[in-house]
């Protein structure tokens, strides 16, 4: 049944988000404290002991990966209910952050891919 | 013929998240289809529907003069519960479904390091970035640095510590310049940093992160190595939503108050 699968699902973000909101109360913050990073881990950690058990079937799978699947057109309507008019504003801030990031990152992955791996890179 | 017209409306008013569907969908159906003919995809579908979604969100912004975006049309109310924390945080949280931890902890240590260390740049350079324009308080420096880490962690981090919309608004900016960067950048610069291998392949995944970003950008490069990438990319996020609100908002919180 496809509706296990997004039960499942459905059920893993409410704990996490549970969690979070615990979390954030512990640490003395009236927030959510990385309540979707903990669900992803429960959401993992639910499916692998499922699968372990034979308890995964295909459709149950597939209640969970249409949710996966429709993700980018959820952050397109996130997109579009977002205070644009706003940001425009502050627009530089956003470009350069960006920017700046994105430079930064790749400089690094290229000093990481060089430290592992001296040898493939002084041979060419 | 009016009647007609109007019994339409009706239907749409009353179920505006099915129009909702409708209209993301072509949205998403278009920006692929000039993804492939004007950029021959070397500019992400993704990329470009996000891209029409933030246009459309400053259009209604200036027609309403509201703060939820084209959302803020009545007609149009569908968008903003289709696009709203309950659905958004379920569709993210299933994309973590197929990610096997026995085949990530094969890449090794250099993946975790990898990711720890991009997201720790991301929050750090965008959070640099927000206090040279100003920016004092820990939730907007902490938001404007999720962002650069990614649009998802963005918002996800700024509703989770009470940022204003202008700033998850600003953070998603970020994040969408970030993927658009690494999309068409990546072919670019892929030989002048040795990403030809799938070991490279992780660490790029893992240090950029952005997943529509790292996914165009190594397809454009070489088809093959996008699994790889796309692994450590696929936790980045999560990682990054974890880590955002609480973490690294603490520690920003110690330093800015």
């Amino acid at each position: 049944m496809i509706i296990y699968g997004t039960a499942l699902l459905s059920t893993c973000l409410l704990l996490g988000l549970t969690l979070g909101r615990f979390l954030g109360s512990l640490a003395g913050i009236e927030a959510d404290i990385g309540g979707v990073g903990i669900s992803m881990l429960l959401l993992i950690a639910s499916c692998a002991f499922l699968q372990q058990k034979g308890y995964m079937k295909p459709p149950t799978e597939a209640g969970i990966a249409f949710w996966g699947s429709i993700y980018i057109p959820i952050v397109v309507a996130m997109a579009a209910s977002q205070n644009v008019l706003a940001a425009v504003n502050g627009g530089i801030v956003a470009i350069l952050a960006g920017a700046s990031t994105v430079a930064a990152s790749f400089a690094i992955v290229g000093i990481f891919i060089r430290i592992g791996n001296p040898g493939s890179n002084s041979e060419e | 013929m009016t009647s007609a017209t109007q019994q339409f409306l009706v239907v749409l008013e009353k179920n505006s998240l099915l129009l909702a569907f409708a209209l993301t969908g072509t949205t998403v159906w278009v920006s692929y289809f000039l993804s492939d003919k004007l950029t021959r995809g070397r500019l992400h579908g993704s990329a470009i529907a996000i891209f029409i979604g933030l246009v459309t969100a400053y259009i209604g912004g200036i027609i309403t003069n509201g703060k939820q975006g084209i959302s803020d049309l009545p007609v149009l109310s569908g968008i903003g519960l289709m696009g709203g924390a309950m659905l958004r945080d379920l569709s993210i949280v299933a994309t973590a479904f197929g990610v096997r931890a026995e085949e990530f902890s094969k890449s090794g240590m250099i993946g975790a390091l990898s990711l720890f260390t991009g997201i720790t740049v991301s929050f750090l350079v965008g959070g640099l970035v927000a206090y040279c324009f100003g920016y004092r308080d820990a939730i907007s420096i902490t938001t404007l640095g999720a962002g650069a880490a990614t649009y998802i962690v963005g918002p996800v981090t700024g509703s989770a510590i009470g940022a204003s919309s202008e700033v998850i608004a600003l953070s998603v900016a970020a994040g969408l310049v970030k993927a658009i960067m690494v999309m068409t950048l990546t072919p670019f610069i892929a030989k002048l940093i040795g990403l030809n291998n799938p070991r490279a392949a992780m660490i790029f995944g893992g240090i950029m992160g952005t997943n529509s970003g790292v996914m165009a950008g190594l397809a454009a490069t070489d088809p093959k190595l996008v699994p790889y990438g796309a692994m450590t990319a696929t936790f980045y996020t999560g990682l990054g939503c974890l880590l955002g609100p609480s973490v690294i908002f603490i520690v920003n919180r110690a330093i800015f108050g």
